[in-house]
């Protein structure tokens, strides 16, 4: 498994749906680890009751059927598939609207899903999920890219309420991929995946959506921030070390 | 082909049956081959213990090594010499030999272990004809300076793919030039490549050089993530047919012109990231241009109902 593990840090996160595929044909009896802990590009579904689509991961999953948070049905049907409490399915109706809005301010379209589910200890878990094709084909205003994919994958764990106060553990995965082509500077491609974790103990008085979602909107700002920053200015630190731009080279010339 | 694999192997969990030999050793070249720069040795070893059986990770290896060293034009150390070769296949006399038309040397090179394991002088039949040797070598020496000036650690090499029998004017003849900058730094979580290949096709009846470039960049960085670059760019130019002396000078100029040009291309592609094409991928802020009102969420359910009612809404 830590092999494996390996092999996913280094192949291309463009080709991490082959890469897994490939991994779980070699290793049948790791299935069920690859598929939890490796991310692979959200797919989706349409919900056939509002024609609204959906996304799909293991959380909504049971057999081969999706829930959809939608219509709560799940698709194709499902004779005795497991749903949240009515209470819990409340907030999750609510999460899913809210959520939309948020998507839509940031994400200009894109596609969005929640799901919340019961744990074992009196708590419960909710998966935030957004989908983004922003390609000029897809929903990229401003048509700059050929290639241009955005899946963000949110978990929330969310403690027992304790004394007005309850514990979040959000962990947090964005893949992507950005391809541009011109003529003059031929295919440029970017792509990566990066996950983080991020802890809060917070006052349940504004409730649970609220804080939920302000600890993702910080992350999500956070990782947007760190792809752009640090890991595509890391990539393009590389480049210059391999071809240093005119400019240095030309201070350097006097010296020598 | 490996996602329609899956697929069945999830329709048909319990039936799905072993995969042959050489299937498992194709799916392993896979991964040998998608190594990014400098990394074909660490994933080697994690193929090989998840393949768990060395003959079929031997037979992978032993494919796919070659193919990796030529495609990401490996720079080795000559043993016992302090010059550089590239494995390339255009110095490619066989699998394992490789001329280095500079030194006019020949080495061989272990793929998997990715050393040069001896080294010999190449034979006359190895080496153009003194004719087409003027060209190359006035070429090299163009090019190794334009290379030093322009990479801090690049590598480069001139060779001749076609003609290099011919030994009079008339003749077609083709030169190919490799330029190879590598760095790798694990300790910083950061490898990269820079491949460049250029080739000038000398076409002596028409008195024109064709010439056709193909620049390949990659960096991975993996420090808590994986991200990478890959890009490519391909273009072409022409010139007169001139002496060995001046085509050298006019090509290296023509490259030097070309990467320059390139490199500026790839910067403004990093430079356009945060404003335009990142933008459309996820906006830095809202349309709005504040944070999220989470607070307030039961505003949009208010107005939504609202807007409902009226008959207004989506």
């Amino acid at each position: 498994m830590e092999a494996a593990m390996g092999l996913m840090r280094r192949m291309p996160p463009k080709h991490v749906e082959t890469a897994l595929s490939a991994l779980l044909s070699l290793m049948p009896d790791h299935s069920s680890d690859l598929l939890s802990q490796v991310d692979q590009p959200l797919q989706v579904l349409c919900d056939v009751d509002c024609g609204k689509e959906f996304i799909l991961c293991e959380y909504n999953r049971d057999a081969d059927s999706y829930r959809s948070p939608w219509s709560n049905k799940y698709h194709p049907s499902l004779e005795d598939g497991p749903y949240p409490s009515p209470e819990l399915r409340k907030l999750e109706i609510e999460a899913n609207e809210v959520f939309a809005i948020y998507r839509d301010q940031y994400y200009e379209g894109g596609i969005s899903s929640v799901y919340m589910w019961e744990d074992e200890n009196d708590g419960f878990v909710s998966c935030f999920l957004i989908k983004k094709d922003g390609s000029k084909s897809g929903q990229g205003r401003r048509g700059y890219l050929q290639e241009g994919a955005w899946d963000a994958i949110h978990v929330i764990e969310v403690g027992p309420e304790e004394e007005g106060m309850a514990h979040y553990c959000l962990t947090s995965t964005v893949m992507l991929s950005l391809t541009t082509n011109n003529e003059l500077s031929g295919t440029f491609n970017l792509s990566g995946s990066i996950r983080r974790q991020m802890n809060m103990d917070l006052s349940v008085a504004d409730g649970h959506l609220c804080n939920m979602g302000k600890m993702i909107e910080e992350m999500e700002g956070k990782l947007r921030n760190s792809l752009d920053q640090v890991y595509f200015g890391k990539t393009k630190e590389m480049v210059c070390t391999l071809r240093p731009p005119s400019e240095l080279l030309q201070m350097k010339l006097p010296e020598s | 082909m490996y996602n329609s694999r899956q697929r069945m192997a999830e329709d048909d969990e319990t039936q799905e049956p072993e995969l042959s030999d050489k299937q498992k050793k194709e799916i392993a070249k896979w991964f040998l081959l998608n190594s990014p720069a400098g990394e074909i040795q660490y994933v080697a070893k994690d193929i090989r213990s998840v393949l768990n059986d060395d003959n079929v990770y031997n037979a992978a290896a032993s494919e796919a090594f070659p193919l990796y060293n030529k495609s990401h034009l490996m720079c080795l150390k000559m043993p016992g010499k302090s010059e550089d070769v590239l494995v390339t296949s255009f110095g490619e006399i066989d699998e394992n030999e490789y001329l280095d038309p500079r030194t006019a040397q020949v080495v061989t090179v272990d793929h998997v272990k990715q050393v040069c394991t001896d080294v010999r002088p190449a034979s006359d039949e190895e080496l153009p004809s003194p004719y087409i040797e003027d060209y190359r070598c006035a070429l090299d020496a163009e090019i190794m300076k334009y290379v030093n000036e322009a990479y801090p650690k690049g590598i480069c090499s001139v060779c001749c793919v076609r003609g290099k029998d011919v030994e009079e004017p008339g003749p077609d003849f083709e030169l190919v030039v490799v330029i190879s900058a590598a760095r790798h730094s694990p300790q910083n979580f950061c490898n990269g490549s820079w491949r460049s290949v250029w080739n000038i096709e000398f076409k002596d009846e028409v008195q024109i050089v064709d010439v056709r470039g193909i620049v390949q960049v990659g960096a991975h960085y993996f420090e808590e993530g994986n991200v990478q670059l890959d890009a490519k760019h391909e273009c072409k130019d022409s010139m007169l047919f001139q002496s060995p002396d001046d085509s050298a000078i006019s090509l290296t100029n023509i490259i030097r012109h070309h990467e320059t040009e390139y490199l500026a291309a790839l910067q403004a592609s990093y430079s356009n990231l945060p404003d335009t094409t990142f933008k459309d991928l996820r906006r830095k802020l809202p349309v709005t241009r504040t944070l999220f009102p989470w607070h307030n969420t039961l505003q949009f359910s208010l107005t939504r109902d609202i807007a409902k009612e009226l008959g207004i809404g989506k």
